[in-house]
Order: structure tokens, then sequence, then C-alpha cells
């Protein structure tokens, strides 16, 4: 298949062809996973040795340095892929909707991570693993809209069929971050209310650096991952592509 | 705080919950690049052993 080089104004435009991302995903993937490894390191030590220990919930609360990151990102995840899925259908764009699938994995597992430290830490402070209030059972929601993309793309067989079904379905389920994140606001329950928010915070100042260290490092790794899926979807279905060939080593 | 190692590890008697916190974080994130890293690699794999009669294209 000859491929033409786009003649484009705007030189951006031209990461939207699968073609173009796939070495510029490449070269970014390595920076973002340092930075993921370097802030993990510093943010551990950080939460487990600099921060003080907490008044009323002793050492227990140290889970903290790694539940509220992995519960930001697997909303932020979920919007983004909401997003891709969107682009994906108004522009038909294939690297969208390539996108929205590199992602949904990742948040499927910061969701699951952000249930199993919530239920961790919820048995010694409130004496239960699980329990069905408002916060932890939108998360759980959650947890079932990544599943029901996954399994709704990968149900069908025409890859872009697979893909306004799943992102019709993204797009729907984005209601539930909201919920997610007032829910502490709007229901009585036992999950504690924010303690970062836009207005500020209510946290020792030691305790929100090692917070924000941990949260900017499963930003890198979520994006360092994402970009090293996201390759590997792009040559799955670029296989018959002349470039994706070379790249493969078959000729 | 830690006066030793086993204080560390003990965590105020919570021990199990935040190390269990950080230990499944720690392991997803080394797991899932590793499967990655796989996923790639049986790609590469079964490309490169039905590519050729697929293209029809047998001469390099």
């Amino acid at each position: 298949m000859p491929t033409s080089k786009p003649i484009t104004r705007v030189n951006w435009f031209q990461f939207a062809a699968p073609q173009r991302f796939y070495p510029l995903a490449g070269k970014l993937m390595p920076w973002f996973a340092a930075i993921g490894v370097i802030l993990s390191v510093y943010g551990l030590y950080l939460g487990l040795w600099v921060a003080p220990t907490d008044a009323t919930q002793g050492q227990a609360y140290r889970i903290i340095f790694v539940h509220v990151p992995t519960a930001w990102m697997s909303m932020v995840i979920y919007v983004a892929m909401a997003g891709w899925a969107g682009a994906g259908l108004v522009f038909n764009s294939r690297l969208s909707s390539m996108m929205a699938c590199a992602l949904a994995p990742t948040g499927a597992l910061m969701t699951f991570l952000a249930l199993w430290t919530g239920a961790l830490w919820g048995k010694p402070t409130w004496g239960a693993w699980w329990v069905w209030d408002a916060r932890l059972t939108s998360e759980l929601v959650l947890l079932f809209l990544y599943i029901g993309f996954m399994s709704l793309h990968a149900s069908i067989d025409d890859v872009r069929r697979a893909d306004r079904a799943a992102g019709l379905l993204a797009l729907i389920g984005v209601v539930n971050v909201p919920i997610i994140y007032f829910s502490v606001k709007w229901w009585n329950t036992l999950h504690q209310g924010a303690s970062v928010s836009f207005k500020g915070t209510s946290m020792a100042t030691p305790m929100l650096i090692a917070m924000l260290v941990m949260t900017f490092a499963f930003w890198g790794y979520c994006i360092a991952v994402v970009l090293k899926r996201v390759r590997v979807i792009i040559l799955e279905r670029e296989r018959h592509a002349a470039w994706a060939r070379a790249e493969m080593g078959v000729a | 705080m830690w006066n030793n190692v086993g204080d560390f590890l003990a965590m105020g008697g919570y021990g199990l919950y935040v190390w269990g916190s950080i230990g499944a974080c720690l392991l997803v994130c080394m797991v899932e690049p590793i499967s990655l890293n796989l996923k790639r690699r049986a790609l590469l794999a079964e490309v490169r052993e039905q590519g050729t009669p697929d293209t029809g294209q047998s001469q390099s």
C-alpha cells in the first residue's frame, strides 16, 4: 500500500496518523517511565520515612500515598478514554480509538488498586473490607464500565464497529465520574471527605507533598504504559501496512 | 519514628494493610509492562510466521 505524506500546515496533525505517532510514542515512553520510577522512589521515601504518624489513624493512614493517586488516576484515565473515544466517533480518526483502547486496561488496573488499597484501609479503620457506600459503589461501577468497554470491544470482530460501539459506552459512562467525585458530598458516606480540593487542603505539609509526588509518579507510570500499549495496538491494527511490516522486520 | 527494621515493617501493627497496599501497586506496575512486552513479542512472532504467505510475496 503506497503511503503519501499528508500535507498539513499545522505540524501537530501529522501525529494523528498512527504511522507518525508510533515512533513519537516510542521516544516519549522512556522519559515518562523514568519520571514514574524516580518519583515513586522519592514519594515512598517521603511517605514512609519523612511524613509523621497520623494523630488519629496511626500508621494505617500511610495507605493514602497509594490509595488517593490510584483513585485519581482511575477517574482521570476514564475521562481521557471517553475523550479519545468521543474524538474517534466525531472525527472517525483511527488513532483516537486506539488511544481509548490503550487507556482502558490501565484505567481498570488503577480502579482495581484504588478498591484494593481502600479495602486494606477500611478493615483497620472502619472494621470492614467493604461497605455498600456511595463512594465505594460508584468506584466499583467504574471498574465495571472499564471491563464493559474492553469486553464489548473484544466481542465485535469488525474493529471499526467495535470502536464505535465501545466508544459510545465510554461516553455514556462518563456521567459516573462526577458521581464518584461528589459522592462524599451528595450522600452520607462512611468514606471520608476530600482532604485536598481546589479550595485548599486539610493535610499536614509533608503528607501533602508525599501524596502529590506519588500522584505525579502514577501519572508518569500511566502515560508510559499507555504509550507502550498503544504501540502494540498500532502494530496489531496496521500489520498489513508496509511501514508496520518493516517495523516488525517482515518484508 | 522507626527505631529498627522490625518497627518499620510492623507499621505500628498495620504492616499487613500498609505493605499489602504498596505491594499490590508495585506488583501491578511491574506485571503490566512485562505482559505488554510478551504481547508485543507474541504479535511479532505471529506476523513473522504467517506474514509471507499472507501478502503472497515470498521473495524478499
